[in-house]
C-alpha cells in the first residue's frame, strides 16, 4: 500500500499540476502530431464526402457540388437492387472468408504446435503471406485461374481429373470461389500465427492436470486450451477487421466485379460509380455505408477482446 | 496383445495424416509463390504454351527487359522502387515517431475521454481505403497534393499511426513507473529516462509496429492507384498495372516485378520476425 502511494505522488500529471500550470498537458502534446495528422489526412475529406453525399456532384461538372438535393442519393441507393445484391455479397463474402480463415488458422496452429522438427522453418513459411500485396495476390490467383493458361486448369487436364477447362473467372460462382481462396489464402497465417502464439504461451499445469483427472483430447480442448485461445483468436480478428476492404484490390485485379455483376462487392460498385461514372456524391453515399460496416466489424471484434481480455485478468492486472 | 497393436495402428494413422496435412498446407502456401517465381523466369511462349510445357526452360528475358528501362513496353522499374522506397520508409519513420507518442501518452497519463480517444483512432483507422480515396483525391487536387511523395507519405502515416498506438501503448503499460523515476532519480532528465530505459524494453512492440506500417505502405494499392498520374511519384503495385493491356497481360513481366516487389518484404520480415509475433500478441493480448 504505501508502495502505492508513492507511485502515486511521483507519477508525472501529479507534479505537472505544482511546476507547470499555464503550459498544455503532456499527454496532449504528445497526442497532438496524431490528432493532427488524423484530422488532415482523414477527418477533412469525410466531412467533404459527407457533405458531397447531399449533393449530385460529378466530377466532370464541378457546379454540381453546390446543390443541395437531401438524403436523394441515400435514397437512390436504398432502394436499388443492384446495390442490395453487392451489399449482401459483401456481407457474405466476409463471413465466409473471416470463418474459414479462422477455422484453417487454429487448425494450423495446432497441428504446427505438435510439430517437434524443424518448427522454426515452418512457422516461417506459414508468415509468408502476410507479406503479398492484396493486389499481389489478386494478379496471382487471377494468373493461377486463367482458365486458359493457369495453374489450376493446366493441373487437372494433366491429370486426368477434367477434360474442358474449368472457367474459374468467367463463372459467376466459380468467380466467387476463387475470389474466396484467394482471400483465404492471404489472410489466414494472420490466425495461424498469432493462434500458435497463444499456444505457445498456455500454461502446463491446467493441462496436465486435465490428463490426470481423465479428460479426453476433445475436452481438454474445449474447456482448457480454446478458452485461452480466445483473447488471441479476437486480436487476430481485430487485426483483420481493420482492414476488411483490402479484399477491394483482390476482386478488382481478379474479376473486377465481374462476370455480370456476379462478384460485385460495395467497394468495387463504389469505386465504378465514382471513377468511371464520375458519380463522386452517389459514391460517397454508397461510401458511408461501406465505412458504417467497416466500423461495425471493428467494434464488434474490439468489444470481444477487451471482454476476453478482462475475463483472463489480462485487463487490468498488467 | 491385440489391443495393443490396435492403439499402436491407430496412433500410426494419425501420425501420418497429421503429416500429410502438414505437408498439404504447405503445398498450398507455397505453391502460388512459387508459380510466380518459377514463371518470372520462363519465356512468354512457353508461359502461353497450350498444351502446357512441364519443362521449364530457363531465361532472364523478363528481367532484362524490367531492368533496361523505357524500351518497348518497357517499365520503369526502377523509378517505381525508388518512389516505393521513399514512401514506404518516411512514412514508416514518422508514423513510429508520432504513434509512440501517442501510444505513450495513453499508457502513462489519465486524462477525461481516454477510452473515447482511443476508440475514435482505431475507428479511423478502419475507414476503407477505397471509401477514402474518393474525397482524398478531390482534397488533394485542391492542395496540389496529387502525384507527389508528400501526399503519399501523409496517407500513410495517416493510416499507420492509429496501429502503432495500439501496440506500443501495450508495451509501455508493461513497464513499471518505477523504471523512470529510478533514473530520473539517478540523474536523468525525463527524455533521458525515456530512451535509455523505456525504450529498449519496448523495442519489440516498436519493431512489429515498424514491420506493419512498412508492409502497408509498400503493398497498399486503393489509394496510390488514385493519387498517383506519373512515373514520378507511383509506386509499384500501381506500377504493376503497366503490364496489362486492354486485352492481354504480360504475365512473365508482371511475375518479375512482383518478385522485385516481395524480396525487400521478405528479407526484413525475416530480420525481424521473432520481434513481429511478440509485439503483436503482447501489444494486443496484455495491451
Amino acid at each position: 500500500m504505501a508502495k502505492h502511494l508513492r507511485v502515486f505522488r511521483h507519477s508525472p500529471e501529479h507534479r505537472k499540476k505544482g511546476t507547470m500550470r499555464r503550459r498544455l498537458p503532456e499527454w496532449f502534446v504528445l497526442l497532438l502530431p496524431a490528432f493532427i495528422i488524423m484530422a488532415a489526412v482523414v477527418l477533412i475529406p469525410l466531412v467533404f464526402s459527407l457533405y458531397s453525399s447531399f449533393t449530385p456532384y460529378k466530377l466532370t461538372r464541378p457546379s454540381t457540388l453546390w446543390r443541395w438535393i437531401g438524403t436523394a442519393n441515400y435514397e437512390k441507393i436504398l432502394t436499388d437492387v443492384k446495390f442490395w445484391a453487392a451489399f449482401g455479397r459483401t456481407i457474405l463474402f466476409l463471413t465466409i472468408a473471416l470463418n474459414l480463415e479462422l477455422l484453417f488458422g487454429l487448425l494450423i496452429a495446432l497441428m504446427v504446435n505438435k510439430v517437434t522438427l524443424g518448427q522454426r522453418t515452418i512457422r516461417t513459411i506459414l508468415m509468408f503471406p502476410m507479406m503479398f500485396s492484396p493486389i499481389l495476390v489478386g494478379f496471382q490467383f487471377k494468373f493461377i485461374f486463367n482458365d486458359n493458361i493457369g495453374l489450376a486448369n493446366n493441373a487437372l487436364q494433366a491429370l486426368g481429373i477434367s477434360d474442358a477447362a474449368m472457367p474459374w473467372l468467367v463463372d459467376g460462382k466459380l468467380a466467387m470461389f476463387s475470389i474466396i481462396f484467394a482471400e483465404v489464402w492471404m489472410s489466414t497465417s494472420v490466425f495461424a500465427v498469432l493462434i500458435l502464439a497463444g499456444l505457445f504461451a498456455i500454461p502446463r499445469d491446467p493441462l496436465e492436470a486435465a490428463k490426470v483427472d481423465g479428460c479426453t483430447a476433445w475436452q481438454t480442448f474445449r474447456h482448457i486450451t480454446l478458452p485461452f485461445l480466445m483473447p488471441f483468436i479476437f486480436i487476430a480478428m481485430t487485426i483483420r477487421s481493420l482492414d476488411v476492404a483490402r479484399a477491394y484490390d483482390i476482386v478488382q485485379i481478379m474479376t473486377g466485379g465481374g462476370p455480370a455483376g456476379r462478384t460485385e462487392l460495395i467497394w468495387t460498385l463504389m469505386s465504378r460509380t465514382g471513377y468511371v461514372d464520375a458519380r463522386m456524391g452517389l459514391a460517397n453515399a454508397m461510401g458511408y455505408v461501406s465505412i458504417l460496416l467497416s466500423i461495425a466489424f471493428t467494434v464488434y471484434f474490439f468489444k470481444k477482446l477487451s471482454a476476453a481480455r478482462s475475463e483472463l485478468g489480462f485487463g487490468d492486472k498488467i | 496383445m491385440n489391443r495393443n497393436q490396435t492403439h499402436r495402428s491407430r496412433r500410426w494413422i494419425l501420425k501420418s495424416l497429421h503429416l500429410l496435412g502438414l505437408f498439404l498446407i504447405m503445398a498450398v502456401i507455397c505453391i502460388p509463390g512459387l508459380w510466380i517465381v518459377l514463371n518470372s523466369f520462363r519465356p512468354t511462349v512457353e508461359i502461353m504454351a497450350k498444351p502446357p510445357v512441364w519443362t521449364p526452360t530457363f531465361t532472364l528475358d523478363h528481367y532484362r527487359a524490367m531492368f533496361g528501362g523505357a524500351g518497348e513496353g518497357g517499365v520503369p522499374v526502377f523509378q517505381y522502387f525508388r518512389n516505393s522506397l521513399i514512401v514506404s520508409v518516411a512514412s514508416t519513420v514518422i508514423a513510429i515517431l508520432i504513434g509512440m507518442g501517442g501510444g505513450y501518452a495513453f499508457a502513462r497519463y489519465r486524462f477525461r475521454f481516454k477510452n473515447g480517444y482511443f476508440v475514435g483512432l482505431m475507428l479511423f483507422r478502419a475507414v476503407p481505403g477505397v471509401a477514402l480515396s474518393l474525397p482524398l483525391f478531390i482534397v488533394f487536387a485542391l492542395v496540389g497534393l496529387i502525384d507527389t511523395h508528400i501526399g503519399l507519405i501523409l496517407v500513410y502515416v495517416a493510416m499507420n499511426v492509429p496501429f502503432t498506438i495500439w501496440l506500443t501503448d501495450g508495451f509501455f503499460r508493461q513497464i513499471p513507473k518505477e523504471f523512470h523515476e529510478a533514473a530520473e532519480i539517478d540523474g536523468c532528465t525525463r527524455w533521458q529516462a525515456f530512451w535509455k530505459v523505456e525504450f529498449p524494453v519496448a523495442r519489440s512492440g516498436v519493431a512489429a509496429a515498424a514491420i506493419f506500417a512498412f508492409l502497408t505502405s509498400w503493398n497498399e494499392f486503393a489509394l496510390a492507384s488514385q493519387l498517383t498520374r506519373s512515373v514520378g511519384s507511383k509506386t509499384m503495385p500501381v506500377g504493376l498495372l503497366d503490364f496489362t493491356a486492354e486485352f492481354t497481360i504480360n504475365w512473365g513481366g508482371m511475375c518479375a516485378l512482383a518478385v522485385l516487389m516481395i524480396l525487400p518484404a521478405l528479407i526484413l520480415t525475416f530480420l525481424v520476425q521473432k520481434h513481429l509475433i511478440a509485439g503483436l500478441t503482447f501489444g494486443g493480448v496484455k495491451g
